[in-house]
């Protein structure tokens, strides 16, 4: 499963927001932190309610890395590693996730 | 060992008091406490009666949380009234025949007011003030009277004027000796009183000698006749003319008693028998009885420790006070009189604004021995503290009372000359060293203070002092209060705003680049957002700001625990027409959305797809919705009764206004969400004072409450003016709100900003109404500007197709979240349960 999928294009995501795509059966939140053609990609899962909400939080930064908090009780999520800032025993699974001719493209 | 029983003769303040200190301190399982309370209710603030007229809830006023009693096992027996003590048997028997046996007796039996024999003052018209049913009498006279008098010129009395006042009858005030307070003010203070009270329209005559009242008069129910030949003809009467201590039950048993009346106690507030105990105004202590709650207050301290056998003595009290009469600030200190023997005097007078305050020192200068303030409290904490704490006087003590420009620089007295024992509020004995231990314990704000250590909340006239304590207590503990916004931005909301506004930047970015640092986060990025949208009516869905927005503001709709979302259309003052009702309706039923009144007075609709908003929304935009901002930090809605339209009671158009004001501020992003209450008349049927803005009709006009609070600390809202026509009203509106928007740190109701604000309500009313700061033209400025900004934002949002293409849950497929499981439930349906949903096993059956 070494496959790159394109989801969508770059300019889709509007800078410092996240879109949730469907990548096969799995529900995938991407981050667009800036105008600059970097993105990461999460399961879209809050694993504190089990509601698939994660690309809807709002990007953020603590301890010099970057984050999403989640839009329903605000734990933060690492977005590279998908660790937890409040709880080191809850992380979400990351995927990689890459930019090809302004197109953006996950690997499960 | 079988209990000790203490039981107490009196529920009122001290009483109280006595049982609160009594928890605190001793081990109750040791205990048992009886109380005995002759009024049918529990312990009230009486300081505070008059504020009953304006709240009418006796809860209100009552000073025992509720279940305290309960909780600590302790028995009041409420409505029975101590009839006799047997002092051999130490058995004291009620009026129900109830026989209630003691170890050890306090007595808190309190006054009554004392009322002079004058002839016909028996009369249903006459009456005294001291307990809520004495008030409940007034108001129900009041209200077929046009005038009404109060005998008695001292502070309570001139406090029942305000009373009368505001039931709006024309009020009088008689007063025996020729000025008025005389107990707590000189000749010419008592003047400058008067001349206010009576600008305010409060007809005041002293040197009255009241003779007789009789009844009947020409253009009033009774006539009043006094010793100098002349009369006056008035409706009903309040005697207001001195209290006497309670202590016939005293005399009964045998207790000794003091030659003017009260129980005759020592240092340790032991009365002639060794095992009853006398506090409050029913005790008299060298032959005085103090007529304030402060000295009450530590006699019952010292009662308390006593019994436990703790060292505490009674040594006097101070009766200074300070306190706001018929809107006139008044305050005295120690020997306000002048009689000590060589003291000197300094004195000031201002009669253009009516002020005059005067101090007395002693003969060598270095010490305060006492002052007289009028129309100008503000040093008196300051001079308070130098007249009970012996602190030595400047070498001019005049610069203590002259303003700014006549007196040079302004000497502060500086809190750190106060010795820790320094009794910084004496209400509650609050002293300097518990202000700090509060501090070192994690109490940074002024509200985190007054709620730990009780400081501030009597009559507030230390609060400023308080404040300076804290400040100081931080400096020193090397705390630093940080009111950064994050660590992003090392300013408080407050300062972002005015950089904001002043520097005219429109993006976060620009923002971010100019005061902060690093990238932002989701603490920064909503306030900034929210505070753009105050300043420049920018709209939160934008490219450049969507990136911004907190959970809800991102969709315009509050995000559920499952991720759907609320649709809650505007319905200004809980309006709505039968055809548009049928449309929330027929949307309802189409998208299968879970249908709900919702706590202010709208229709939620739950349970609707992200995907689905933008056609939810068009439908009722068509059927002349719009949004209601259920998801914004912003004016949510304005709760109305019927009012008067209607309702048989109602005074006052209360929908009419609860709808204009509701489309006068919708929209506007405010540091926290708000809710308005607007009531018809007194019944208060919208509950508008537990609103951020409650407005209740009067038969002339409108009150205006604000920084009340339902919701996780209840708080009641403060009158901020009263009697307004609309247009002032709404003036006043205008310039709270936009005060509120521009000083409130993140996330706070208007209820804290309040309780955090220096000088409290008193300085938010000099602000909006005597614009104190000089800013009003601008608040009212930036509010017209605010209200042309206002657009739906549902409108907004539908017509920018980039925008909607947001709306869909996957960007690469038309699908919805399989996740999203419903159960139904009465009728309708709910978010199902983790393990409701579809399960994740599948089993074999063929193994068997």
């Amino acid at each position: 499963m070494n496959q790159w999928i394109t989801v969508c294009d770059l300019e889709t995501i509007f800078p410092s927001t996240g879109i949730c795509a469907l990548v096969e059966d799995k529900q995938v939140a991407i981050f667009r932190p800036s105008e600059e053609s970097q993105v990461y990609a999460l399961n879209n899962m809050d694993p504190f309610a089990h509601s698939n909400v994660l690309s809807r939080g709002v990007i953020c930064e603590h301890q010099e890395k970057l984050w999403v908090a989640s839009p329903l009780k605000k734990q933060r999520f690492n977005l590279v590693d998908g660790s937890c800032l409040e709880n080191s025993d809850v992380s979400v699974d990351v995927y990689k996730v890459r930019i090809e001719k302004g197109k953006v493209q996950i690997q499960l | 060992m079988s209990k000790q029983k203490v039981v107490i003769i009196g529920n009122g303040m001290v009483g109280h008091r006595f049982i609160e200190d009594f928890v605190e301190k001793a081990d109750l399982a040791q205990y048992e406490i009886t109380a005995f309370c002759e009024e049918p209710r529990v312990a009230y603030d009486r300081v505070h009666l008059s504020s009953y007229f304006s709240h009418h809830t006796a809860d209100e006023l009552s000073l025992v949380k509720e279940g305290f009693y309960e909780k600590h096992n302790i028995k009041v027996l409420v409505g029975e009234r101590a009839l006799t003590i047997n002092r051999q048997e130490k058995v004291i028997h009620s009026q129900t025949g109830r026989a209630v046996y003691y170890d050890k007796l306090v007595m808190a039996t309190g006054s009554y007011p004392w009322v002079p024999s004058i002839k016909g003052n028996e009369s249903k018209d006459c009456f005294v003030y001291r307990t809520i049913e004495d008030l409940n009498a007034i108001e129900t006279t009041a209200r077929r009277s046009k005038k009404g008098v109060v005998v008695g010129g001292g502070l309570l009395g001139l406090e029942a004027a305000g009373a009368l006042k505001a039931l709006g009858v024309e009020t009088h005030v008689i007063e025996f000796a020729p000025v008025l307070m005389a107990e707590q003010l000189d000749q010419q203070g008592g003047q400058m009183l008067r001349n206010k009270i009576e600008s305010i329209g409060v007809n005041v005559h002293t040197g009255k000698n009241t003779q007789e009242i009789v009844v009947g008069g020409e253009t009033a129910r009774n006539t009043m006749k006094f010793a100098d030949g002349t009369e006056l003809e008035i409706d009903f009467i309040v005697f207001s003319t001195g209290i006497r201590p309670q202590d016939k039950l005293a005399k009964q048993c045998g207790l000794a008693t003091s030659r003017r009346g009260g129980i005759s106690i020592d240092n340790h507030c032991t009365t002639s028998d060794a095992d009853i105990y006398a506090i409050g105004e029913c005790a008299s202590w060298n032959e005085k009885f103090f007529g304030l709650v402060a000295p009450g207050y530590n006699m019952a301290k010292v009662a308390v420790d006593n019994i436990l056998g703790r060292d505490n003595e009674f040594t006097g009290a101070d009766m200074s006070a300070k306190l706001k009469l018929l809107g006139v600030d008044v305050g005295s200190i120690g020997d306000a009189n002048g009689r000590t023997p060589h003291c000197k005097s300094y004195v000031y007078v201002d009669e253009n604004r009516s002020v005059y305050k005067r101090i007395i020192v002693s003969s060598d200068g270095k010490q305060l021995l006492g002052a007289v303030l009028v129309g100008d409290t503000e040093s008196y904490s300051d001079l308070l503290q130098y007249s009970i704490n012996n602190i030595e006087l400047p070498k001019h003590p005049d610069s203590l009372i002259l303003p700014a420009h006549a007196g040079g620089e302004k000497v502060a007295l500086g809190v750190d000359a106060l010795p820790s024992t320094a009794q910084v509020c004496s209400c509650f004995d609050v002293k300097k060293s518990d202000i700090a231990d509060a501090v070192a314990a994690g109490h940074t704000t002024i509200g985190a203070i007054k709620m730990e250590t009780g400081a501030g909340t009597g009559c507030g006239g230390c609060v400023p002092l308080i404040t300076q304590i804290l400040n100081s207590e931080l400096a020193k503990q090397g705390i630093e209060v940080k009111n950064h916004l994050c660590e992003h931005f090392e300013y408080s909301r407050q300062e972002l705003f005015h950089l904001i506004r002043v520097e005219g930047i429109k993006t976060f970015k620009a923002l971010l680049a100019k005061y902060g640092k690093g990238y932002g986060c989701e603490v920064c990025k909503p306030t900034i957002s929210s505070i753009l949208a105050s300043c420049w009516g920018e709209h939160v869905l934008t490219r450049e700001h969507n990136g911004l927005q907190d959970t809800n503001d991102i969709f315009l709709g509050n995000m559920q625990k499952d991720g759907t979302y609320s649709v809650i259309p505007r319905m200004a003052g809980g309006e709505v027409t039968p055809k548009a009702l049928a449309v929330v309706a027929s949307v309802a039923q189409q998208y299968e959305l879970y249908t709900k009144i919702t706590g202010a007075q709208r229709i939620g609709l739950f349970g609707a797809h992200k995907s689905d908003l933008p056609d939810i929304w068009k439908q009722l935009l068509d059927a002349g919705f719009e949004t209601g901002q259920a998801y914004a930090k912003a004016l949510r809605m304005v709760k109305t009764c019927v009012g008067s339209t209607w309702c048989r009671f109602g005074v006052q158009d209360s929908v009419g206004l609860g709808v204009e004001l509701e489309n006068r501020y919708k929209g506007l992003r405010t540091p926290h969400k708000m809710k308005f209450g607007v009531s018809g008349c007194t019944r208060e049927c919208a509950e508008a004072q537990g609103k951020d803005v409650g407005i209740i009709a009067t038969d002339s006009g409108w009150n205006l409450y604000v920084c009340g609070n339902g919701g996780m600390k209840p708080r009641h809202a403060s009158l901020l003016a009263s009697d307004l026509d609309k247009e002032t009203l709404i003036n006043y509106l205008d310039r709270f709100m936009m005060f509120y928007v521009r000083t409130a740190d993140k996330l706070t109701r208007t209820s804290v900003w309040l309780d955090n604000l220096e000088g409290g309500i008193e300085y938010l009313q000099q602000v909006i109404m005597n614009d104190k700061l000089g800013i009003n033209e601008q608040l009212e400025k930036e509010m017209a500007e605010a209200i042309s900004h206002f657009h739906c934002e549902w409108a907004t949002t539908l017509k920018d197709e980039q925008q909607l293409q947001r709306f869909a849950h996957f960007i690469n497929s038309d699908a919805k979240d399989g996740n999203v499981v419903f159960t139904p439930e009465r009728g309708q349906k709910r978010p199902a349960f983790h393990d409701e949903k579809a399960p994740v096993y599948k089993i074999s059956l063929e193994e068997a």
